[in-house]
């Protein structure tokens, strides 16, 4: 049983124009279709969050179980200064990063405003979405194409990292407006999160969540975006790299 | 109308030296300038003493015992001279109907006028029947003065926030007492407050009426900052020196107390800046962790021992067990999709390669 993509990969081209010299597995160019999805901001964005995302997972957790102790003279060391500090700088970095996303969505391409607006309300949305989890769950052998994400990766990173990451972001200046005092610009702008979520130990509690659940997201954001690379019609690490998305048919 | 703060001290035998020695202590334990000396004094001078009822609902009475070991100012020598206390039902003379004829009285007397001091809170299950006092429910009681009062104090995590009494499974519904009545409620957290924390605050309240409130309504001047801002053990915090575990050799070093579960980074209180009984120490100063009496259900946390403590009342377990759990079942659950994939994929070219053969 032949799958299209074991077609598209077969597809061989004459090289000499000879048709018996063929070489095994060379996708044809020509035939290969691109459309440039991701925009340089887009992909700026992508990866300046990746890096906040890594110092903010592991710098978090070190403040909720900090290293083990040192020893000397107070004085001496800095390491749960440096350790929040590291957190505090990426934490306004992803914040920051985020609200250019949120302007890029209102000024990029069409592709730019998937992680913020799923068609929730779209029949083809939630088809496609079921379509995919059956693909996923090798209830069926036929991807569908799609130009960026398709509806069950766009309804993950909206759910995942879009709303969870307005989450972070809320709680987690909140928090930090604990350290700068309720009059700060924080503690008025944020400080209300702490008393809507319980108290401050709460607020702790679900910010720690949320790491995981993003940890979870970076899992599976990963992996799909390998096996689809390998599997798919579509090539998709690389458009996060050079924007562009190959169609291998 | 009563006697001023200032005819009822001189009745005492206190002379207007030591008087005024007082209005200035009582500025500085309030964190106010010099230039506020004055304004105290008239105040004292001018205003008549303000009645206070003390009410009782479910509670333990560590407020009350906490609030007569004031030493700045001394409860006994000033605030009971200062205020008018006509009734707590712990420490009155009175008993019986005499006691709850006081009541009446001051309503009749001070109508809009007196400040109502709630102790411990109201349970609402079994129609408040669980505190049941002078023949009603407590909760009437309670509504009734409030119906009357000038100001609402809460004195404590029970009246503030529900406290021991209002923690899972919470079998009678007691409620903090914001949550029953319609008017605005100073909230004075802890378990016991602070002693000087509640004498600053009935004399801020006498002297120039309602504090400045936060977010939900504690005073400012006590409760804007955590116990871990104004520690003393902060330094070996942002060094990384933490007790590990008590009695290790960082406890011996007065470490941190972070990591044996310290709530003092949660915790909106003025211990570490007033301590207790006269400012000898406080919890972190005896080597042991805030717990964090002064917050919103802190029974219902989990460990006093863990930074990473229970998501209460949804989930009974920690932020990095739950998290933890589901991001390795999603490890697993990848490796095992990744690992069919490449199976099907396999068959399907091997497949694939047959019909191609057979075709040709």
């Amino acid at each position: 049983m032949a799958s299209a993509r074991s077609e598209a990969l077969r597809e061989t081209i004459p090289l000499d124009g000879s048709p018996e010299r063929r070489i095994e597995g060379l996708v044809d160019h020509a035939k290969m279709r691109a459309v440039y999805v991701y925009e340089a901001p887009v992909r700026l964005w992508h990866w300046v969050t990746v890096l906040a995302m890594i110092a903010l997972a592991v710098t978090g957790y070190l403040i909720g179980k900090p290293l083990s102790s040192v020893g000397g003279e107070a004085s001496e060391h800095y390491v749960m200064g440096y350790v929040r500090m590291i957190h505090f700088i990426s934490g306004y970095v992803f914040a920051i990063g985020f609200l250019g996303r949120i302007y890029w969505h209102i000024v990029g391409n069409r592709w730019s405003r998937q992680l913020f607006m799923p068609s929730l309300f779209s029949g083809k949305f939630w088809g496609g979405l079921v379509h995919q989890l059956k693909f996923y769950l090798f209830l069926t052998d036929e991807p569908r194409a799609y130009v960026a994400h398709n509806p069950l990766a766009n309804l993950a990173m909206f759910l995942m990292f879009a709303l969870v990451g307005l989450f972070m972001i809320f709680t987690g200046f909140a928090l930090y407006s604990e350290g700068l005092g309720i009059d700060s610009w924080a503690g008025r702008m944020f400080g209300w999160v702490i008393p809507l979520l319980g108290q401050s130990q709460d607020v702790h509690s679900y910010h720690r969540l949320g790491m995981w659940i993003m940890v979870m997201f970076a899992i599976i954001h990963i992996y799909m975006a390998f096996r689809e690379d390998i599997l798919s019609k579509q090539g998709i690490v690389s458009s996060m790299v050079n924007g562009y998305r190959y169609f291998k048919d | 109308m009563a006697d001023t703060f200032y005819d009822v001290m001189r009745r005492q035998g206190i002379s207007r030296r030591s008087f005024l020695k007082f209005c200035s202590l009582t500025a500085t334990s309030l964190g106010l300038g010099p230039a506020f000396v004055p304004q105290i004094v008239h105040a004292m001078e001018t205003k008549p003493r303000t009645p206070v009822i003390w009410l009782h609902g479910l509670e333990c009475t560590c407020c009350t015992e906490s609030f007569i070991r004031s030493a700045h100012p001394l409860v006994s020598d000033v605030v009971l001279s200062m205020i008018s206390l006509d009734y707590d039902d712990t420490i009155m003379a009175a008993a019986g109907h005499q006691a709850e004829a006081i009541l009446e009285q001051t309503i009749e007397k001070y109508d809009g006028q007196f400040v109502l001091a709630c102790e411990g809170n109201p349970p609402l299950n079994e129609d408040g029947m669980y505190c049941f006092q002078g023949g009603i429910p407590y909760l009437e009681k309670l509504k009734k003065m409030a119906d009357h009062a000038a100001h609402i104090i809460a004195w404590g995590s029970c009246a503030s926030w529900g406290c021991v009494q209002a923690a899972k499974p919470n079998p009678t519904q007691a409620v903090p007492i914001h949550k029953v009545l319609n008017k605005p409620v100073i909230k004075v957290p802890g378990c016991p407050p602070i002693p000087e924390v509640m004498t600053g605050i009935v004399t801020y309240l006498l002297t120039f009426g309602l504090p400045e409130l936060d977010r939900q309504g504690r005073p400012k001047m006590f409760y804007s900052q955590r116990i871990h801002d104004k520690c003393y053990r902060r330094p070996h915090f942002d060094a990384g020196q933490f007790v590990e575990k008590f009695d290790d050799e960082g406890a011996r070093k007065g470490y941190c107390l972070y990591k044996v579960g310290c709530k003092g980074p949660t915790t909106y209180n003025a211990c570490s800046t007033t301590r207790w009984n006269e400012a000898v120490s406080f919890p972190i100063g005896s080597g042991h962790g805030c717990i964090g009496c002064s917050e919103d259900a802190f029974w219902d946390k989990g460990s006093f021992y863990d930074r990473v403590t229970d998501i209460q009342p949804q989930i009974e377990s920690t932020a990095d067990r739950v998290g933890g759990t589901l991001a390795a079942v999603t490890g697993a659950a990848v490796v095992a999709h990744a690992a069919a994939s490449a199976i099907k994929r396999a068959r399907d070219t091997k497949g694939a390669k047959t019909t191609e053969k057979g075709g040709a």
